[in-house]
């Protein structure tokens, strides 16, 4: 009942909005279409850059392109931070060694690392996903390390009394219990890595979303800029929702024993 | 979104309580002394710092690009009294501290509100939500090129942008702060005869504020993260411009200064925020 309420009251706001829209641009020109699209320019946008180019290629394209950096950053993010997290939270010797260093680096904000990475790897591909890989890691590296220090000192207790070899409390305590904090910092840096990306890609790109945002502003080209906004806003959702889906999957095992 | 900036634990915070005696279960028995972690840090440190010497100084990465530390501090001390990009560091950081100020005050002062009100109404909930839902997927960057149209890229388009990065966690903090207030309490206001008014600005808002301060706090984060990043691609002062300027030309040394610099100003914001949320937590009895 709430949410049938809560979904028509949704819808009903969204098409009020997209009203609005549809008066105060192209009805009355209250707004100007230099400022903000009508409809119409962001759907010819739209198909401009779906069946045609913009800024050295189509939006599958450029779409693709972004997804790849993001990814690859990512992954690699987590690959590493991760399980460097996981060795912090355990091991109170590798986190003396290494809590200083994070200290120092972990203030600066990772799109500050932008123009480092344009000096060091130019405008190509390798500075983004240095960038990228820069602000996914520190969500990693911080949530596995809490993951890993609230776990339960009971439970080691009774691990420990019972003799279980090192290899099987990783795998079967320490991991499974610090799974949700994992996530958690994965999606914290599935985020980051998006914002990073656009920003990288407004700095400087050959090709990716970021670029066609950069071109359609110096175009001053509004339909293309809402096309480009929302097609990074759906992407940022759609791999949300698929690392939610890999955590539900992940989690199983805690819902079902309540 | 609300609840995973609100579980970024900061590792100096985890640090602070490091009561464990009963760790060492699996794991070798590791019980480290304040000097032994003192030493191991230090180590860290000096490690970290040696090997980035020692790429600069043997030349193993050029010079020009990855200068020694030492250097990079010298260019600290000379930028800040020597002009670079129009201006002085300070001068710099200043106006871009300026804008940060204008931008985080102005996504307070319009999503506190808005998020505790929200909190009471629920059509204004009902109707906000979906539009917040779809435009918080929207990277705060993303807005750059609306922002330096609608507003040019003086003050008015970071500022904008600082914004769009600062104004979630304050609407989101205030609106949980007030959606999880004791029922009770609210109940014995109504009861009472308070109107819907007085029941926002003196239940809802007092028994909220540990709550908005929090968001407070990482809404803070992020603006001066989106500020750097609005400096990056529009502007014409600021450290984040200055940053731009220096990679143009080069001057690695230059763009190293500008990353601490904004770093140390982004910890000192951080350090200040937290200070009055202990404050404030410390005068309404929460720990």
């Amino acid at each position: 009942m709430t949410n049938n309420r809560r979904l028509i009251v949704g819808f009903a706001t969204l098409a009020v909005i997209a009203a609005i829209w549809y008066v105060m641009t192209e009805a009355t020109g209250w707004i100007s279409p230099g400022r903000f699209p009508t409809p119409l320019d962001t759907w010819d946008a739209l198909s401009q850059v779906t069946f045609g180019e913009y800024a050295n290629g189509a939006l599958y394209e450029h779409a693709f392109h972004s997804v790849k950096l993001v990814l690859l950053g990512f992954m690699v993010a987590a690959g590493i931070g991760v399980p460097l997290g996981l060795l912090m939270g355990w091991n109170s010797k590798a986190e003396a060694l290494i809590n200083p260093i994070f200290l120092l680096i972990r203030p600066i904000p990772p799109l500050a690392w932008i123009p480092l990475a344009i000096l060091w790897l130019g405008l190509g591909d390798a500075a983004k996903v240095m960038v990228i890989w820069f602000a996914a890691f520190v969500p990693s590296v911080v949530n596995s390390y809490t993951g890993v220090k609230a776990i339960d000192p009971a439970v080691i207790e009774a691990v420990r009394m019972l003799g279980t070899p090192r290899w099987r409390f990783i795998r079967e305590v320490m991991i499974p219990a610090a799974l949700p904090m994992i996530f958690t910092g994965l999606r914290l840096s599935l985020q980051a890595s998006w914002t990073t990306l656009v920003a990288a890609e407004l700095v400087g790109a050959l090709y990716g979303l970021g670029r066609v945002l950069n071109v359609a502003q110096q175009d001053i080209y509004p339909g293309m800029i809402l096309v480009g906004m929302i097609s990074v806003a759906i992407l940022g959702w759609a791999t949300t929702m698929i690392l939610g889906q890999v955590e539900q999957r992940s989690l199983r095992w805690m819902q079902v024993r309540g | 979104m609300s609840l995973a900036m609100q579980t970024k634990i900061n590792l100096s915070e985890m640090s602070a309580d490091r009561a464990q005696p009963q760790r060492s279960a699996v794991t070798p028995p590791i019980r480290l002394t304040r000097s032994e972690r003192m030493r191991l840090g230090t180590i860290g440190l000096i490690g970290f710092i040696g090997i980035w010497s020692l790429l600069s100084l043997t030349g193993l990465v050029p010079r020009q690009f990855l200068p020694a530390p030492h250097e990079v501090l010298i260019r600290f001390i000379e930028l800040l009294g020597t002009p670079f990009a129009g201006a002085t560091l300070v001068e710099h950081l200043a106006s871009s501290f300026m804008r940060f100020a204008y931008g985080f005050l102005l996504a307070a002062m319009i999503g506190i509100p808005l998020g505790l009100l929200m909190g009471w109404y629920r059509w204004l909930d009902d109707v906000i939500t979906p539009i917040f839902d779809m435009l918080r997927f929207i990277a705060p960057i993303a807005w750059v090129p609306f922002a330096a149209l609608w507003f040019g890229t003086g003050i008015g388009g970071p500022i904008m942008i600082i914004f769009a990065g600062a104004f979630p966690p304050c609407l989101i903090n205030a609106y949980r702060g007030a959606r999880f207030v004791n029922r009770n309490v609210i109940e014995a206001a109504q009861m009472l005869g308070t109107s819907n008014l007085r029941i926002v600005t003196e239940v809802l808002l007092p028994a909220s504020i540990p709550s908005i301060v929090a968001g407070l706090r990482v809404s803070a984060g992020l603006a001066w993260q989106s500020l750097i990043g609005a400096e990056l691609i529009v502007a014409s002062a600021g450290v984040g411009f200055m940053m731009v300027q220096a990679q143009a030309g080069v001057a690695t040394a230059t763009v190293m200064t500008c990353m601490l610099a904004i770093g140390l100003v982004g910890l000192l914001i951080d350090v200040a925020l937290r200070q009055i949320e202990t404050a404030i937590r410390r005068r309404h009895g929460q720990s």
